[in-house]
Parts: C-alpha cells; structure tokens; sequence
C-alpha cells in the first residue's frame, strides 16, 4: 500500500484556486457565501458598530480606576471601577473580622491549591485523599478558629469562601449521593427503586429556593426547643440534596447507555454486584455522562447565590451591601459586571477542569 | 418423530459428569425457548454445539452460568445446584470461564488490567502474582506485546484471543464459547480458533457454539444438534457429519457445509 503511494508520480503541482485562499478568499466563504449571509454579516457589522465603541468609551476611556465615590459622582461620565478597589475586601470577605480577612484568604487559596493539583492523573492516587482531609481540617480551623487562632462565629463568614464552600462541598457529597440514588432508581427491588423515584421527582419538581426557605424556616419548627441547627449547615443540606437528584438522572443515562456485554463479562468473571459496579459500569458511565455533570454542577454553583434570600451573604449579597452603601450607590453596573466576572472565571475553570479529565480518560473506545 | 431418533445423545456414558442438566426448560415470557434440555458432560470432554439462529444455542450455554435463568429442570455444575437462592453464584461463574461472540472486554482498562480484575478481586490474588499469569496468558494467546494497550487499540482477532486469556486466567474448570469467531474477519478466525486447539490438547472441558465445522472435526467428542429449543441429535464427529440421522440435522448440514 505505502510503497505503491510513494511510488507515484504527482500529476502536476495544482494549486487552489485565487478565490479560495488568502483573506478574500476567507471572507467570501465565511461571511459572504449567500446572500443571506452577507446581509446576516452586515447586520451584526452594524450592531456592533453602535454598541462596542461606547462601551470602550465609558470601560476604559473615560473610567476611573482610583477615584473616590464623590468624585465619580460628580464627574458623571465613564464607569466608576474603584468601587471594587475600595470595597474588596467586604466583598470578598463580608463580615469576617477586618484583622483576622487573611484566615479565609489563606483558606480559599488552599481549596484552589487542592483543586488544580487534583487535576492531574499522575496524582490520583490514595495519597490524594489524604492531602483532602488535612486540607479541609486546615481549612476547617482557619475559618472557625482554634489552636490560637480567635474564634470566629459562622454566621459572620461571607462573601467568596462562602459561596465557594457551599459549592465545593455541596458538589462533592452531591455527586456520590446522586450516584448512590441512579444505582437505586434501577434496583431490583421495588421498595428502594420507588423510594429514589419519588425522591429524584419530587426534589426536581420544586425550585432550589423554595428547599432554602424550607431548611431555614420550617425545618427548625420541627427541632426540640433549644437545639438549633447551624444556618450555613442547612443550606449546604439543601443544596446538596437537590444538586443530587439532577445528578441522578444524568447519571443514570450513563447507566443506560453501557451495553449489557460489560455487565455479563463482569458477572461472568464471578464480580459481584458491588464490584461490577466500581470497577466495571461506574468507571465508564461517569465518563460519558461528564459533561452533562458539569452542566449541573456549573448551573448549582452558580445557583449558591440563592442563599441571600436566607439572609447569608455571599458573593452576591456582599456586592449588593456595599450598593447599599451611600458613597457607591448608583454604581452597581461596574459591581455586577465584576460579580459576573469572577462568577465566570470560576465557571470556566470548573468546565476546562472536566474537558481535561476527559482528555485523561480517554482510551480510544 | 422417526424410529432411530436418539434419546440418550450420549449421555449415558458420561461417569462424574462435571456439568448435568436434565429435564431443563426456559421460557422468555410465553415463548418457549428450551424445551427438556438433557445433557450430561463429562470432565475433559468438548461438546460443540450447532444449529440455525434462534434454536437457542447461546441461551443453553448461559443458562450454565446463570446468565439467564431456567425456570424448570436441574441444573448442576461441579456438584453445586443452580437455583434461585443460590448463594455463591459468583463462586461458581469464578469455575466457568465464558467468551463471548463480542469480545466484551472492558474498554477502560489495559490488556493487562482486564486480565487481572477477576484474579484480584474474586480470587483475592495478590497483584503481582496476578500479573504474572496474565503475562503468562498473553504470551500462550500469542499477543504478550500488546500488553499495556486497550481495547480499542486492538484488531477483533487479538481482542478475542485476549478474552481467552482473561477467562482463563481464572483458571475455570470449564470454558463456554458463544460463537468465539463469528463476529471477526475470515483472516482473523484461524488465529483464535488455533488458540482454542491448543486449549482442547491440553484437556480443557470445552463448550462450543459454534459453526466452525472444520473445528468442530477435529477437536470436537460430541456434536449437539439444536433446533427449536431441543437437541436434536447428539453424536461423535464422525457419524454426525458422515450419517447425520434426522432430517432436520441433515438440511441444516447441506446448508452450511
Ligand atoms: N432476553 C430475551 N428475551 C426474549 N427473547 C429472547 C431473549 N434472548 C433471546 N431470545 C429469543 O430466544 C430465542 C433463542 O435465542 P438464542 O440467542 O439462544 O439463539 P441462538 O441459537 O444463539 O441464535 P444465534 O445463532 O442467532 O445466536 C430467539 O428466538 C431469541 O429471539
Ligand atoms: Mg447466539
């Protein structure tokens, strides 16, 4: 085969033709193919022509990077951005003690130390989980206090460790619950598979916001007078238990889709139930339902924001404190459009996190 | 029926059996699949079983390790009954090595890995022990040097061959084939069939689906003739090829051969 291509002659040296290489060539194709693609290019030509240079204007030219709220105001022109400089550190940290802002900074800087170092195969290892448990007790302490460090009550933590410890550890116990309830859905026995469907329809027939309401206002109706459950606790648990019902059903449609084969080879082997899932089924279904789960965990990060209406501040309920703030009021386009930005940052992290893992994963099948 | 039909198929003969059905039936639903399904097979001994598609061939061989389940009848293996509450399935699918027409290998793991799994995890092997016989299949199956590859890095043939070796590295008293070589290349199916002549010259029980009749002429003891759920005919190569006795063997035979 190879021998005979090398063999051959070529024809003649043919060249494209003008039309189709060099920039001409890539505007005909690509934006002026039809007419009806010409007229599409010309009409988005347009709008941005009349919606970026303004924005330039007022982001970058006329903004102001250092100024005081006053001044801002009086200026009235571009867009105010030392409204972020000068209030960081609330928004980050809400109502954390001023002196004490580097104990949740050191604690966010280790989850993310964590996170991108899991990200490498050549790490998945037992050690693994190790590193995990210290890092959480280290970050447990820092954020609580002892071992010398002042203690510091949970209803004063905010801002950007709490959204991302709401989101962490909710997707992290989501994920297994979510598995364990997908395994039950297809149980054998009628009891435990109706139990999870009832549970997986009845979490997904009802909003986020309205588990929140229920974790914090009627859920303590029903504790013993004088036991009180932790605030930020409750709403973790409603998080958890509703990021776990999507995950089930994606999960679950990973199951469906491995081939009865694999099953009979495992259990031909003499694996039993357990095995054949850990070590056969689970391994193959998770990677193919991975970016379905990353939509999920993506949509329930950002859906962390909700707690605000329990009163916890986070992320977004920090930015909308300082709004509230006289000096900076009237500024909260440049507050949301960084809110947004960070919210983005961290998304895309999470989704080039998962095409990654997929890349490791791949075995060609 | 027909005077000289065989009610017997051989069985008789048989003495410490190591698998016994007898009076075996099995439906799917309404439809019944197999109907008084008798056969006794011996130790060492290598049946190859035939017949056209849908007779039931391949629902026989799973019946053995419970990949499906019969409704009436008995089934023994190695002295053990299968039966609904049976305990120890594993123990007994662990002695019944099984490869399938699809090769079903577990396409996230290496060669070398899918041929440990069962050793480490059923039979508690320890890892490197495991490995070593892995390798020492691999190298019988002819085909050591793909041994850190997956799956879909190999042809149908080497794929196939390294199901063998994964079954066999769990060292079964007995080795099912359903149709081992109909879902490979013509090019491809002497290399498994000549791991699977190998395999009978060193004693394996062998059951074999198969319409390899090249193979089953020279490797086979008995011959089983499947339709409709029944065995049909039942006899050494030689007279089942030369003098098939029932009508129905006979038309199947001038069709394949
Ligand atoms: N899980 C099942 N549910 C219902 N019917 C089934 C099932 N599996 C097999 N059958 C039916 O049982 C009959 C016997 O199937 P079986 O696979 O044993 O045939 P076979 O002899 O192996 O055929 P082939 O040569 O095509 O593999 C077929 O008619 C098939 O449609
Ligand atoms: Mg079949």
């Amino acid at each position: 085969m190879s021998a005979e291509q090398t063999d051959r002659q070529p024809v003649e040296e043919l060249k494209p033709p003008a039309a189709s290489v060099g920039v001409l060539g890539w505007l005909r194709s690509n934006l002026f193919s039809t007419w009806y693609n010409s007229l599409l290019t010309l009409a988005v030509v347009y709008l941005l022509w009349v919606s970026v240079p303004p924005f330039v204007q007022w982001a970058f030219v006329e903004s102001f990077w250092t100024a005081s709220g006053k001044e801002c105001l009086e200026a009235d022109s571009g867009a105010c951005w030392s409204i972020i400089p000068n209030n960081i550190r609330f928004i980050m940290f809400g109502f954390y003690p001023y002196q004490e802002q580097w104990r949740p900074g050191l604690a966010v800087v280790l989850l993310v130390g964590l996170l991108i170092f899991s990200q490498f195969r050549r790490n998945w290892k037992k050690s693994l989980l190790y590193y995990w448990l210290v890092g959480l007790v280290v970050m447990g302490i820092l954020m609580k206090g002892g071992l010398g460090l002042a203690p510091v009550e949970s209803t004063k933590w905010g801002g950007l460790p709490l959204t991302l410890l709401l989101s962490v550890f909710g997707l992290t116990a989501a994920y297994p619950l979510g598995i364990v309830l997908a395994l039950g859905r297809q149980s054998r026995l009628p009891a435990i598979r109706s139990l999870c469907v009832v549970y997986i329809e009845l979490i997904r027939g009802v909003p986020l916001i309205s588990l929140l309401f229920m974790s914090s206002v009627v859920f303590p109706l029903f504790l013993p007078e004088g036991v009180t459950v932790n605030k930020i606790l409750r709403a973790q648990v409603a998080i958890i238990l509703f990021t776990a019902a999507y995950i089930a059903e994606v999960v679950r449609g990973g199951l469906q889709g491995m081939a009865r084969g694999q099953y009979e080879a495992a259990e031909s082997l003499g694996l039993n139930y357990y095995q054949t899932m850990r070590l056969i089924i689970l391994p193959q279904a998770l990677k193919i339902v991975i970016p379905p789960s990353v939509s999920i965990l993506i949509s329930a990060f950002k859906d962390t924001s909700l707690v605000v209406i329990i009163a916890l501040y986070d992320l977004l309920k920090t930015t909308q404190a300082v709004l509230g703030n006289p000096e900076w009021m009237g500024f909260s386009a440049e507050a949301y459009i960084f809110i947004a930005l960070v919210y983005f940052v961290c998304c895309y992290y999470l989704s080039s996190f998962s095409r990654k893992i997929e890349r490791e994963l791949d075995t060609g099948y | 029926m027909n005077s000289d039909v065989q009610t017997d198929f051989g069985n008789e003969a048989i003495e410490d059996p190591i698998i016994e059905i007898s009076a075996m039936h099995k439906w799917f639903g309404e439809f019944h699949v197999l109907q008084d399904i008798n056969l006794k097979v011996g130790r060492q001994e290598r049946i190859v079983i035939c017949g056209p598609s849908g007779s039931g061939k391949s629902t026989l061989i799973r019946c053995i390790n419970r990949l499906e389940e019969h409704q009436r009848g008995q089934i023994v293996v190695d002295g053990i009954e299968l039966t609904n509450n049976i305990k120890n399935i594993e123990k007994i699918r662990a002695e019944v090595g099984m490869v399938f027409q699809h090769f079903n290998l577990f396409p996230h793991l290496t060669i070398v890995d899918n041929l440990t799994l069962g050793p480490i995890w059923v039979r508690k092997v320890p890892r490197k022990e495991a490995e070593e016989t892995a390798m020492h299949y691999l190298e019988k199956v002819r085909i050591a040097e793909q041994a850190k590859k997956y799956p879909g890095q190999l042809s149908g043939g080497q794929q196939q061959r390294v199901a063998i070796a994964r079954s066999l590295c769990m060292a079964p008293k007995v080795m099912l084939f359903d149709e081992p070589t109909s879902a490979l290349d013509p090019e491809m199916i002497k290399e498994v069939l000549d791991v699977m002549i190998d395999l009978a010259r060193e004693g394996m029980t062998m059951i074999v689906v198969t319409h390899e009749m090249g193979f089953a002429k020279s490797v086979a003891h008995r011959v089983l003739f499947m339709d409709y759920g029944q065995i049909v005919e039942a006899n050494n190569p030689e007279d089942f090829f030369n003098n098939p006795r029932h009508d129905r063997t006979k038309l199947f035979l001038s069709q394949i051969l």
